[in-house]
């Protein structure tokens, strides 16, 4: 049996892959508690990867599209919101399948796109794994539900704001930067919360599906898994799976709170937005 | 299907795709899409009346009951629903054959788990030994709508609760003064009036449900998913209708059976949302308003 030393050294930075750690996964009888404990742990470097660039990324294309989306151009505002109803309307699980058995069918020698002076190859290979098809996925995924939420914002900001920014003679770009934009994410803010959380719980669903892993490095829920197949015994593994993310989830409740408090400083306490532990569950 | 189909080779193209989309195997993938709807058929009500209780139990001033309804609604809450629609299923089978296995073995004198092993005596196995095809089936079914059923009855749950408490208080104790008891109350004044301020809370489960319905999949039950997986990978000239990896295909014959599901609730959400902002000081509000005559 091992010792809990030797499962931390041998698992906790095997997520990355062999090189990082033991060759092979504990099997059968050989698991002990702590294998479980750190192997979970170590999943959690891809349940940070996928969440938190998927938010970055996803967060600045969702402005553009909840702009593109608010606008009195009908030729704007209608793909917009094609974008976000075939995003919201279809489950998470279906769209991984769906990219994946697309991006599959790419050449697997790269895509060259003639630029003139110089042709680009598109590496395509790459997409059919999951840290980056995957998180094409994810980021689309949270770019058209984080959009619905800021179009939202857009159109609750109080009409009062928008007077005031007329009045001194804001306009165009301006406008948005200095009144449109701070108040959207003031009101969005307690909401993208919400999204923030239930985008790192669907995170699990990412090598639940088409992706497969290679070298058996994965997110946590897929050793989770993992551990449930070999064991067979699902009271270990999941509880402890879920208390990880119970834990993540209040880092993000945290984090999010400072930035809230931060949007919220100017007004008086009984104005400002709250945060709602809120329903949006599952994609 | 067809009287034509009787070698598929030599159609030309339209009944060559008439046969295909009509073989036994495509019948089943299309039986499929009804097992999705007997799923949901099933899992709404009941997860209602779980719900029903959910809240009636975060209401109730018997402490116990109160515990229990919050336990029950925070933890599904707190941890992704995922993680429940795997262990509920696996957590319940193991349950029920332990029950079953201390009602029938009393003297069973070894351990039920051994190492890896969940080993319960023959006449405890649930669904018995020697049962047919279809009542395993049956039985795997079954567990998923328990799993759907908790997970989404919490969700319910929480927001009958909210719209229990949303219905005016001043109603309540009119109620009262009228020497209605507090049972009386709650059936004749706040069930009534609560499905108002409930709905769009329930309408946003229900689109939920519907789009966690392809987790079926990772349950092992033949689903949608399952079938679309079998049927569009690459069938070689050994199969009747040999073609190329179609699955993205067959994927996106599913987006769209979801995506037609979800646009009628949508559509009644968009009609509700205008609704309540008719009027309002937002800039949706100030739109309208200056779009009226």
């Amino acid at each position: 049996m091992r010792s809990c030393v030797e499962s931390f050294e041998l698992y906790i930075l095997r997520a990355l892959g062999r090189d990082y750690g033991a060759n092979l996964l504990p099997r059968g009888l050989d698991i002990t508690l702590c294998d479980q404990i750190f192997l979970i742990g170590s999943g959690l470097i891809w349940t940070v990867y996928f969440a938190g660039l998927a938010m970055l990324i996803g967060f600045g294309l969702a402005v553009g599209l909840a702009v593109a989306r608010f606008s009195e151009n009908r030729l704007i505002s209608r793909p917009a919101a094609a974008f976000i109803f075939f995003f919201r309307g279809s489950p998470l699980f279906i769209q991984f399948f769906f990219f994946y058995s697309a991006f599959v069918l790419l050449p697997r020698s790269g895509i060259d796109i003639p630029l003139g002076f110089v042709t680009l190859t598109v590496n395509t290979s790459a997409l059919t794994t999951a840290q980056v098809g995957g998180l094409i996925v994810l980021v689309l995924n949270t770019t058209a539900y984080s959009a619905e939420l800021f179009h939202g914002a857009l159109r609750s900001i109080p009409k009062g704001d928008l007077e005031a920014a007329d009045a001194y003679g804001l306009a165009g770009f301006t406008k948005f930067r200095r009144v449109v934009f701070p108040s959207m994410l003031r009101l969005a803010w307690p909401s993208y919360t919400n999204e923030a959380i239930f985008l790192t719980h669907s995170t699990t669903l990412v090598f639940l599906s088409a992706f497969p892993a290679r070298q058996q490095s994965g997110e946590a829920f897929y050793y989770a898994r993992y551990f449930v197949d070999q064991t067979f015994n699902p009271f270990v593994a999941y509880p402890m799976v879920a208390g990880y993310f119970i834990v993540l989830t209040l880092v993000i409740i945290a984090l999010f709170g400072l930035v809230n408090r931060s949007l919220n400083r100017h007004l008086p306490k009984e104005r400002r937005a709250r945060y709602r532990f809120g329903p949006q569950y599952l994609r | 299907m067809f009287s034509f189909c009787t070698d598929p080779s030599l159609l030309p193209d339209w009944q060559w795709f008439a046969c295909y989309l009509t073989n036994a195997t495509h019948l089943q993938f299309y039986r499929a899409f009804g097992v999705v709807l007997v799923l949901l058929a099933i899992t709404a009500p009941v997860a209602l009346g779980m719900g029903l209780l959910g809240a009636l139990a975060l209401r109730s001033r018997i402490w116990p009951l109160n515990w229990l309804g919050q336990g029950y609604v925070n933890i599904v809450r707190g941890v992704p629903d995922i993680v429940f629609f795997l262990f509920v299923p696996i957590a319940l089978g193991q349950g029920i054959e332990w029950v079953m296995h201390q009602i029938q073995c009393p003297d069973w004198d070894q351990p039920i788990r051994q190492g890896n092993d969940f080993i319960v005596c023959r006449e405890a196995k649930v669904p018995p030994v020697n049962a047919p095809a279809w009542v395993r089936d049956i039985y795997a079914f079954a567990m998923a709508v328990v799993a759907f059923a908790l997970v989404f009855g919490a969700f319910v749950a929480n927001t009958l609760y909210g719209a229990m408490q949303a219905v005016p208080k001043a109603q309540i104790e009119t109620a009262e003064a009228y020497g209605m008891t507090r049972a009386q109350a709650f059936r004749r004044i706040v069930l009534p009036q609560m499905w108002v301020y409930a709905l769009p809370g329930l309408s946003n489960i229900w689109q939920i449900l519907i789009k966690a319905t392809p987790l079926l999949f990772l349950l092992g039950i033949q689903d949608i998913v399952f079938w679309a997986r079998e049927l569009g990978g690459q069938k070689t000239s050994l199969f009747a209708y040999p073609h190329p990896d179609w699955r993205m295909w067959y994927f996106l014959g599913l987006l769209c059976f979801y995506l037609a599901m979800t646009w009628a609730s949508e559509r009644a959400f968009a009609r509700l949302n205008v609704r309540l902002s008719r009027g309002q000081a937002t800039a949706a509000g100030e739109r309208m308003r200056k779009a009226a005559p």
